[in-house]
Formats: structure tokens, C-alpha cells, sequence
């Protein structure tokens, strides 16, 4: 099986973070994955997105086309990436910063207010693993055993509290209901 | 997958080449290789390294060359206008017979050009860049874990032949994270009896120098150097075959642009459609018994670049135009989707009748 | 009874420069410094691209040719190498140092790199025949400049003495000139100091020796010695510009 995330934003939401998390979980789990960002100046405060792939073959290009999954963090992301997923598959979409509901009938889509809930419980730059905590639980896939291993990977040993935090805030996504 | 970590391409290469033994590294910044030059910072310092921060390409290159003139293991890495600025010196070291390392880490021109991925570079890289007669061997990672073992592999061919290894790679390939081992085998340096690190009053003084005023000593020099490039020709051309083995359409891709002829050439065999991919490795010396190989069964072949068409003319060369070569590109950044090169795998297939 | 000798560190390689030319003094000079220092065995010297292009063949320690201007980029990588063991200098001209090579040399000096720079300022290009250098004195004729050096189109000479001793990296740059006997004595001291410094590892030392060239200015040698007392070192004063160690830093104020 083979599984093609895009996360979609502006810089500075942790959108590169989110998908390394995601990237290394795969890689626990023993199978393939690429992570390839977007790069440049757009970096700081423009539109920047993360390709994410994890599958059970070797990974061929890792540039996604047609994303399975889209996290949209602002209007423009889901504007431009809308279209492009695939019939079926699903839309992530921060409905704090984006006030439009998602035209297609064709995907599954769930609305969390990320940044607002980040915001209400004191980590505003949480957002994206408010939306990653929801995006496991969408899959049935969020194993606090694994999800603690891959932040451990992306989380330098000198900021364990950061750690808690990030692990807190994928939790109350998992939590959060519509 | 044990022992595998998550890193970006650019960061393999510069771990790679610190397992290597480099323990010198020149650079400057520029965009999309500079995690290279970051990694550096931080591990050079505190391995008993050198990372140090030159005030230009040209300046980077020429510390290059005065490391190499020491025997020790060197590089440096650039993108694209930076390599231009490094191919005055990249022809000196060719020109005193020095060992070293270069990454290129393309991104698209002519000029500033832009950031994004490219490979217009290869005729840059595998005519030499610079002036004079010479070559580079030039080799073209496809993934992470190939960013890792070519570099390796390019600091062992530097050190064997005397001569600059290219790292060709693009941007796409430097700033994707895949999973990489450095689970290696190293070969030990040959001995370097040249080096200029002072002679002990041991020893008649090392010289290293690329004039000869002499025309017929210039000449025979030039001479030589064409026979070692002959045998490494010989001995260490490669490419990787993909589904080749009854393909009556090849596609000809390297780095990045092979990935996604991969995803193509699967979308295509699923239809029936014999396709196969040979991917260079060393884009020189350039594979070509490879393609020379495939003329069996081939009918078409589709260079898939990220250029105007520069592997091209290589493919044509090595299959002395028996078949038909076509070309699918995007360029400026872009990079063609698999959709794309599967559209034309099916309209060669059309031509060719299948 | 003194018996004159030519230096250990010379080679026996008979020298291709013209009749009068200073060169020669100025190798001698070097290749005493490195016998009287001891240093032959771990010295390695980089010669550049200009009349001095085959140094190479004229110093016994081992020798490298960099592409021009870029000496001290080379002789960055070198020293960097092994830098508790070897001595690293480069031999550069004005045009090598002063026009092509002038990043390489202005950042090698910030960064106080930890070697020694011998530069021939002799105001012209010699081995391309004669043409206006970055030191080429204003109103002087040379090949490029015919009706001479007119400052209105080709801008004024580099003073690289000067113009180093604004920066904080380097640890010492004086001129010199060898075009009389006071004035090469001048020099040889200047020149093993700037050794010195370096096995000390005080860092970036510069002599510039202001120099001849009799087959390019277009007179005999001895005319032409007398034309750098009388036109080129007025231009170019003589003397220490920077010492940090000894205390000889520009624009520092005297303590009252």
C-alpha cells in the first residue's frame, strides 16, 4: 500500500515538522518513505508545503501529483491543492484560519480549529500536531507507543518539554470531535 | 530498518564524506545545497576538521587545491552558478592531476536561472566545465541513500585516478529526506608520494602544477591523461536497468528525472506496454554499453531530462543513432510528472506499433 | 673569511629573468630566510601567475602553482592542512595579488591566516609585456596605458599596505624596496620576520617589495633602480604598517 500526504500552509506553521513526524513513524514501522519539502524563500511566511510518502514499495518520485491526503493550514493551500486529491481521499482542513467548506463530495474531509484550539490551551505554534493527532486517528493509527518514538526522532533530547507539548497537542486533535 | 535515520539528501552527502575521512570542507552559500555547508559547521569543529566559510566559489575551489596538493581528502559543493564560478579551478586540478570532491546541486539557468531542480548542468559536468582537455567522473545519485554511497564511492575514484569526482545531483534530491544507512565498507587511501607536505630535506621537492610551456610535453601529458580516462571508461562506467530486459521502449533518466520515469515505466508495464528504464549512474564516463545492449530489443528510446535535451546527444552517440531517440522534459525548475512521461511512453508505443 | 654562497633553498635551476630585474634579489632573499629559519624541510611555497610563474622550479622546499590570484586561497588550504607543521608562503606580483587576486588576498588577511605573502609591486605586468597594472603610477606609459595612466579613466593605484592596514585580521605588513643595499637589508629583515611570525602563529604577515622592471619601463637597470627611489617610493612610503604584536596598529589612538 502505498499512502501520498501533502501538508499545505504558510511557512512558519510547522509544516515540514509535521511531515517528518509523520516520515519517521513510517520509517519505525519499517516501511519506505520520502519527505521532500518545498524550498526557498517562500519559507518564511509564504506558501510552503511538505510531500509525504509512505508506502510499502520502494518510493519512485517523491513528488506527489495526487495527493491521498491534504492538510490545508490556509485558504490559498486548499485552493490551489483541492483538486488534485484524489477521488477518495481525504482533506485535513484548519477551519480556524480557513472559512470556506471544501466543494467536492468525493473526499472525506474534517474541519478541526487547530490554531484556535492551540491557541485556547497556550501553544499557538502547535497547530499543525493538533491536525497530525487528528490526521492518525482519521487512520486509526495513533499508537501513543510509536507516536512517542517518532517525535523522540524529531525532538532534540534537550527539549523534552517540548516534547510533552507536541505529544499533548497530537492528543487533543486525536480527542477532538466535530 | 534498523539503523537507518531520516536525513536530507545534503546532509548525506556531508555525513558520508566525514565517515570518508574528509576532514576539509570549503564552501559558500547558495540555494539548494547549503545544509551541505551547515553540516559542516557543526561537525568539522569538533572532529579536529575544517569547515571554513570562503569569501567566494573561486576562493572555495583554490582552498580545495591546496588541501588536495596535501594528499588529504577535500570538497567542497555548490549549485549551479556557483560551479560555473568553481570551473576555473576544477580545470587546474585537472591540470595538476588532483584528487578532490565537488557537489553540484543543480538548480536551474542560464544566469541566476532560478531554485528549483534542474540537470542542465550536464554538459558542464561531463565535458569538463572548465578550459583545456579533461574530464570529471560524474556521478548521479537517485536517492538519499545513493547521496550517501556515491560520495564515498567519488572520494575512492578521486584518490584511484587522480582526478575531481563530481556529486551531480539536483535539488530535489538534496532537500528530500528518505531513510539511510551508513552501513559502509571503506577502501584504505592509497599512498600519495606527490603531495606537497614539505620534504623532511628527506626527499627532491614535490612540484604540483599544471604548466607546461613545452608544447610537445603539454601534449603528451594531454596524451596520458585521455589513456587513464580510457580505462576508467573502461572499468567503471554503470547504470542500473530496470525492466530492460525485453523493453521495446527504454527510457534513459538519471537522479531525479529516473524516479519518476520509474513510476511511468510501472504504470506502463501494468498496460502491457514493454518498457524498461536504464539509468546512468556515472554520467561519465557515460554507460553506453548499456544502451548498446538494449538496441536488442529496443525500437525507441525517451531521454527524460530535466533539460533542453543534453543526455540526449549521449544517448544517440552510444546508440550511433540506430533507433529513434525522442525526448520528454520539463526545465526552468519544473520537473515532468509521471503522467507526463507515461504519455510519452504510450505515444512511442504508438509510433513503434505496439 | 666569508664565502658567498648561493642559499640551500635555491635550486640549481639557472633563472629566466630578464637582466636588472629584481626577482632574483628578492628569491635570494626568501631562500635565506628559510635556511637561516631551518624550515626548508616543512615549508611549501606557492608561486602564482605573472613573471614568477616558475618559482616552482627555483625554491627547493616543495612547490605548488596556483591559478592566478589565487595564491592565497591555496596557501589557505595548505596551511590548513597540517597546521602545527607546515610553513606556507605565497610569492605573488601586483597584477596576481593586486588586480585578480585581490578578494582572495583582502580575506585571507581578515582572516589572520597564519602564513606569509611575499609581493613583487614593480607597477606593470611583465610577463604579458609590459601592460598598466592596479600599481601602475598615475600618468605612467605602459602598453595599456600609451598617452599614461590617465586617473580620470583607469582610477588610482592600490596601495595594499594601506588599504590592509584598515583591517583587524592581519598581524603584519611592511614595505620594503631592494634597490639599494640599505634598502635590501631592510627587506631581509622584513622577510624573515615575516616567517618568524608565522612559526610563532601570529599570523598574516605581508611584505610588499617594491621592485623593478627594467625591459618593461623601457630603461637600463640601474636608470630603473633610480626611478623607484625617485617616482615609486614616494608613492609607495617605506615602513611598517602594521605590527600588532609590536604595538603598530593604524587609526589606534596614543594613550595620552
Amino acid at each position: 500500500m502505498t499512502r501520498e500526504y501533502l501538508f499545505a500552509g504558510f511557512g512558519g506553521q510547522g509544516l515540514l515538522f509535521s511531515g517528518k513526524v509523520l516520515a519517521y513513524k513510517g520509517l519505525i514501522e519499517e516501511k519506505n518513505v520520502s519527505w521532500l519539502p518545498s524550498y526557498g524563500p517562500e519559507m518564511r511566511g509564504g506558501t510552503a508545503n511538505c510531500s509525504v510518502i509512505i508506502s510499502d514499495e520502494p518510493v519512485g518520485a517523491p513528488i506527489i501529483s495526487h495527493p491521498d491526503v491534504l492538510v490545508a493550514m490556509n485558504l490559498p493551500s486548499l485552493d490551489k491543492f483541492e483538486a488534485a486529491v484524489k477521488p477518495g481521499g481525504t482533506i485535513l482542513v484548519d477551519s480556524s484560519l480557513i472559512e470556506r467548506k471544501v466543494a467536492r463530495d468525493d473526499v472525506s474531509v474534517y474541519y478541526v480549529p487547530a490554531t484556535k484550539i492551540a491557541g485556547e490551551n497556550g501553544f499557538s505554534t502547535l497547530a499543525n500536531m493538533i491536525l497530525m493527532g487528528k490526521l492518525l486517528d482519521v487512520f486509526g493509527e495513533y499508537d501513543v507507543e510509536m507516536v512517542h518514538q517518532a517525535l523522540g526522532k524529531c525532538v532534540s533530547a534537550r527539549h523534552a518539554d517540548l516534547l510533552e507539548l507536541n505529544l499533548k497537542a497530537m492528543e487533543i486533535g486525536r480527542d477532538y470531535a466535530e | 530498518m534498523a539503523g537507518k535515520v531520516l536525513m536530507k539528501g545534503n546532509e548525506a552527502i556531508a555525513e558520508a564524506a566525514i565517515l570518508a575521512g574528509c576532514r576539509h570542507y570549503f564552501g559558500y552559500p547558495i540555494t539548494p545545497q547549503t545544509e551541505i555547508a551547515a553540516y559542516m559547521a557543526k561537525r568539522m569543529p569538533k572532529i579536529g576538521g575544517t569547515f571554513l566559510q570562503a569569501e567566494s566559489e573561486i576562493a572555495a575551489i583554490n582552498m580545495v587545491y591546496g588541501v588536495s596538493s596535501t594528499g588529504k581528502r577535500v570538497m567542497t559543493s555548490s549549485s549551479s552558478p556557483g560551479i560555473s564560478l568553481k570551473s576555473e579551478g576544477i580545470s587546474y586540478l585537472a591540470g595538476a592531476d588532483l584528487p578532490a570532491l565537488v557537489v553540484n546541486c543543480q538548480r536551474g539557468g542560464p544566469g541566476l536561472g532560478g531554485i528549483q531542480p534542474s540537470q542542465s548542468d550536464y554538459f558542464q559536468a561531463t565535458r569538463g566545465g572548465g578550459h583545456g582537455d579533461y574530464h570529471m567522473i560524474v556521478l548521479a545519485p537517485a536517492s538519499v541513500q545513493e547521496m550517501a554511497e556515491l560520495t564515498i564511492r567519488g572520494f575512492e575514484l578521486a584518490d584511484e585516478y587522480r582526478m575531481t569526482t563530481m556529486i551531480l545531483a539536483d535539488g530535489t534530491i538534496g532537500q528530500m529526506m528518505e531513510p539511510v544507512s551508513f552501513d559502509f565498507e571503506f577502501k584504505a587511501m592509497p599512498e600519495k608520494p606527490w603531495a606537497t607536505t614539505g620534504t623532511q630535506g628527506k626527499r627532491e621537492h614535490n612540484v604540483v602544477n599544471s604548466l607546461y610551456l613545452s608544447p610537445e610535453v603539454l601534449e603528451i601529458k594531454n596524451i596520458e591523461r585521455y589513456e587513464k580516462y580510457a580505462q576508467i571508461a573502461e572499468k567503471e562506467a554503470l547504470a542500473e536497468e530496470y525492466m530492460t530486459e525485453d523493453a521495446e521502449i527504454i527510457i534513459a533518466a538519471f537522479g531525479i528525472a529516473s524516479r519518476v520515469a520509474k513510476n511511468a515505466v510501472n504504470a506502463a508495464r501494468a498496460e502491457g506496454i514493454k518498457v524498461g528504464l536504464i539509468r546512468p549512474i556515472t554520467l561519465w564516463p557515460f554507460p553506453e554499453k548499456y544502451f548498446k545492449n538494449c538496441l536488442a530489443t529496443a525500437k525507441e528510446i525517451i531521454s527524460v531530462e530535466l533539460s533542453m535535451g543534453q543526455m540526449i546527444e549521449d544517448v544517440r552517440l552510444a546508440t550511433e543513432c540506430k533507433v529513434p531517440v525522442s525526448l520528454c522534459k520539463r526545465v526552468g525548475g519544473m520537473i515532468p510528472s509521471p503522467e507526463e512521461v507515461y504519455a510519452a511512453i504510450k505515444a512511442a508505443a504508438e509510433r513503434i506499433g505496439e | 673569511m666569508v664565502v658567498f654562497e648561493k642559499p640551500h633553498a635555491l635550486t640549481d635551476v639557472p633563472l629566466h629573468y630578464c637582466p636588472g630585474c629584481t626577482h632574483g634579489i628578492v628569491h635570494r632573499l626568501v631562500a635565506e630566510a628559510i635556511d637561516e629559519l631551518g624550515i626548508e624541510g616543512k615549508t611549501v611555497g606557492i608561486a602564482p601567475v605573472g613573471c614568477s610563474v616558475m618559482a616552482y622550479d627555483y625554491f627547493r622546499c616543495d612547490m605548488i602553482e596556483a591559478a592566478h590570484g589565487r595564491a592565497p586561497a591555496v596557501a589557505t588550504g595548505v596551511k590548513r592542512s597540517d597546521p602545527d607543521n607546515l610553513i606556507v608562503f605565497t610569492y605573488q606580483g601586483d597584477g596576481d595579488l593586486a588586480s585578480i587576486g585581490t578578494a582572495e588576498t583582502v580575506h585571507a588577511a581578515a582572516r589572520n591566516e597564519n602564513i606569509t605573502i611575499i609581493f613583487i609591486n614593480n607597477a606593470i605586468y611583465g610577463m604579458t609585456g609590459g601592460q598598466m597594472a592596479p600599481t601602475s603610477l598615475p600618468g605612467q606609459v605602459t602598453q595599456t596605458s600609451p598617452y599614461g595612466r590617465d586617473v580620470t579613466q583607469c582610477g588610482y593605484p592600490v596601495k595594499i599596505c594601506e588599504m590592509l592596514s584598515t583591517l583587524d585580521g592581519p598581524e603584519y605588513l611592511e614595505r620594503v624596496a631592494v634597490n639599494n643595499v640599505k634598502h635590501v637589508r631592510q627587506a631581509k629583515k622584513a622577510i624573515k620576520k615575516a616567517f618568524q611570525n608565522q612559526i610563532e602563529g601570529k599570523g598574516f604577515s605581508l611584505i610588499e617589495v617594491i621592485s623593478s622592471c627594467p625591459t618593461n619601463w623601457g630603461m637600463t637597470p640601474a636608470k630603473a633602480l633610480e626611478w623607484v627611489e625617485e617616482k615609486m617610493i614616494p608613492y609607495y612610503p617605506l615602513g611598517v604598517y602594521k605590527d600588532r604584536s609590536a604595538g603598530i596598529i593604524p587609526g589606534k589612538k596614543e594613550e595620552a
